[in-house]
């Protein structure tokens, strides 16, 4: 996991205005890999994923994808990249949002087809088989013509994850997917994101669902103020407990609250 | 009441200019407005700060005066027009800066959120605006802009008192004959009622049309 | 081209008549002003009856409502002038004639305001009072006119401004307000791109000058909703 990482994050800093939410960050991805991320709110994980497709521009280190900087041209001049070269690259990024962010106006479908066809400039039969291949595999043929307005959170949801890797991103973001959710549709979404785990899709997340990170990832990272406070394999995490005070209160809490 | 009747293929005349004024207004200010209302939102600081000062100069200004303005300040300044357009003119640049401000309050009110999913797959600037932004203003742009198109309407009764022939003027030169100003007012409101209450009962239509589509 | 070469700005003369513009506009302010009281009680009775009203008190609420918002200023103005005095036994000066018209006018928009100012009252309150025992007269009193209130307030502050800019129709029969002023110093100067030019800035200064006074005194005012 050294020279092979898709994702390669050095020293990344980031503050909003006087807060620093980010200190500095070093985090590591590999193809196919599943990494979670977990943490108390205000640690700066969603932060830490929304720098990676550069939705928040990151003041100081790196975030390479294939060894391309992310938002910049090149690691030390900090010049930005232009307008359609970033669309490019956040392409090669699929994102999956806390408040599944479907477009209203467009149906299911549509939403889906939308970045085939305006990004991957695929013909209109080519990008719908795409759209119906992947609504199938999340469940969701037969509402290819709803409207998101006619769907329940976790349909969205499940749409929402199908636009995302319906354009064949080199690495998918998921926001807290799930939290936005009723208790009871949390589980189809889930089954989806396991599905596309044993598929070899390369996924950073960031959630609160513990058990489902500890049972669908390779790797769980723990940030805490800003920084990395521990990561490993999800049963080696779990064994840090011990050493690690403030892993030990954050997931003390969470037992206390979720079970 | 005779008199009345005889003068009404002169009153339709008058609501022909009316109808004329108002549509050239509405369109033109549809544009023009659309245009500087996403300069407003999304162009560099100077653009902005311009389109917000003229904009809240203008809204601030009675449109009668802005009409006077237009009318009278323009010749001394050397441009001559008549007074059909620099009616036209005055409210056409009152009517922008209202479309300036139903584009904005449409454009801002739709979540962050959307910008960024079309970020996220990776569409550029101009197709943001053109697949996701827009197609979500437009139904929030609807009611309020089909409210303003009324007020044209109303204000376009204004041209009048630059002597154009419009539906008010139609009446008070009837008025001037007739010596009924009465009868002749409350039909005057009529049928400005009937073109503005059609064109409410309008909107309301295309409003609920639009309406299916709630996040 | 050659008037424009030939025109040379002048403020002298404006400054020399200033007085009739500042008369102007007091009066314009004025007739707003006395406009939006009238206004608003209008409305709100209206709004009020509205709300506990038949279907025909509606329906002539609704009507007036209709008519007064679909016909320009303009010719209300004309109407009520002209026109009323023909037919009604009455005599009034422009003026006063004015201020019924603006009121008219008003009423119209501030019944809407109201009415969904009551609206927006939360539930929880009116059942908050019902739950001390108040009667539906002490809950409209005491809960439903205070809450709802500080919610119009920003409402009625735009309805003033736009009543105080609305006064300029005054000038076509000759109500000595702040546009009247400008036509007079045209008449009688020629210096129509100066007295127009202080009349603007005089209407958006003190425009803006009172929405913002207005502003800060909602904020003084606001209720967390």
């Amino acid at each position: 996991m050294t020279a092979t990482n898709l994702l390669q994050i050095d020293k990344l800093s980031k503050s909003f205005a006087e807060n620093q939410v980010l200190k500095s960050i070093d985090l590591s991805v590999a193809a196919g890999e599943v990494v979670s991320v977990i943490g108390p709110s205000g640690s700066g994980k969603t932060t830490l994923l929304r720098c990676v497709n550069f939705l928040e521009v990151y003041d100081g280190g790196s975030i390479q994808i294939d060894g391309r900087e992310v938002g910049y041209v090149d690691t030390s001049s900090r010049k930005r990249r232009g307008e359609v070269d970033l669309a490019g690259m956040r392409a090669e990024t699929g994102m999956v949002f806390q408040s599944f962010n479907l477009f209203p106006h467009l149906t299911a479908e549509q939403n889906v087809m939308l970045g085939l066809r305006r990004v991957r400039k695929k013909p209109l039969k080519e990008a719908r088989e795409i759209a119906q291949h992947w609504l199938s595999r999340v469940g969701l043929s037969h509402k290819a013509d709803a409207l998101p307005s006619e769907l329940s959170g976790g349909q969205q949801q499940r749409v929402g994850i199908a636009r995302a890797v319906a354009m064949d991103p080199k690495i998918l973001l998921l926001d807290e997917i799930t939290s936005a959710l009723d208790p009871e549709l949390v589980n189809e979404v889930l089954d989806v994101v396991r599905q596309l785990a044993v598929d070899g899709m390369t996924m950073l997340m960031v959630t609160h669902e513990i058990a489902f990170a500890r049972d669908a990832s390779h790797r769980i990272v723990f940030m805490a103020d800003g920084l990395v406070s521990a990561q490993g394999k999800p049963d080696d995490l779990m064994a840090e407990v011990a050493t690690n005070e403030r892993l030990r209160n954050f997931l003390s809490r969470f037992s206390a609250t979720a079970h | 009441m005779d008199a009345i009747i005889y003068s009404l293929p002169f009153l339709m005349n008058g609501l022909g200019v009316t109808l004329l004024v108002s549509a050239i207004v509405v369109a033109l200010s549809l544009v023009i407005g659309v245009l500087l209302g996403i300069g407003l939102i999304y162009g560099p600081w100077p653009l902005r700060w311009l389109i917000r000062l003229l904009s809240d100069c203008i809204r601030g200004i009675p449109i009668l005066v802005l009409i006077f303005v237009v009318y009278y300040g323009l010749p001394p300044l050397g441009l001559n027009l008549s007074s059909f357009w620099a009616a036209v003119l005055a409210l056409t640049v009152f009517k922008s800066a209202h479309v300036i401000e139903y584009v904005r309050g449409a454009v801002t009110s739709i979540p962050r959120g959307q910008m960024e999913a079309g970020m996220a797959i990776g569409l550029i600037f101009p197709q943001r605006l053109r697949y996701v932004i827009l197609p979500q203003a437009m139904r929030r742009f609807l009611p309020p802009w089909l409210n303003g198109v009324t007020d044209a309407v109303k204000g376009s009764a204004l041209v009048s008192l630059l002597g154009v022939v419009d539906l008010m003027q139609a009446i008070n030169q009837v008025i001037g004959r007739t010596y009924e100003p009465l009868p002749l007012y409350v039909l005057g409101a009529l049928m400005y009622f009937a073109i503005n209450y059609s064109l409410s009962t309008l909107s309301k239509v295309l409003e609920r049309r639009y309406s299916y589509i709630r996040e | 081209m050659a008037g424009s070469m030939g025109y040379q700005l002048s403020f002298n003369q404006i400054w020399t008549n200033f007085d009739k513009l500042a008369e102007g506009l007091l009066l314009s302010l004025g007739l707003a002003f006395i406009s939006i009281l009238i206004g608003a009680i209008i409305g709100l009775v209206l709004a009020i009856w509205y709300v506990s009203a038949g279907r025909v008190a509606r329906t002539f609420i609704s009507g007036y409502v209709e008519f007064i918002r679909n016909v320009p200023l303009l010719l209300l103005v004309y109407l009520v002038f002209y026109g009323l005095p023909t037919v009604v036994n009455i005599s009034y000066s422009a003026p006063v004639s004015f201020v019924v018209t603006l009121s008219l006018y008003a009423g119209a928009y501030l019944v809407e305001v109201f009415r969904s100012g009551l609206d927006a009252v939360p539930k929880g309150l009116l059942d908050a009072g019902k739950a001390m025992g108040l009667t539906p007269w002490q809950r409209l009193l005491y809960v439903r006119l205070p809450t709802m209130t500080r919610i119009t307030l920003p409402a009625l502050s735009n309805t003033f401004i736009s009543l105080f800019k609305d006064t300029s129709i005054a000038s076509v029969i000759a109500v000595p307000e702040l546009t009247y002023g400008a036509q007079w110093i045209n008449n009688k100067t020629f210096r129509i791109v100066e007295v127009y030019a202080v009349t603007t800035v005089l209407y958006v200064v003190t425009g803006y000058a009172i929405l913002f006074g207005l502003r800060l005194l909602e904020r003084r005012f606001r209720v967390e909703r």
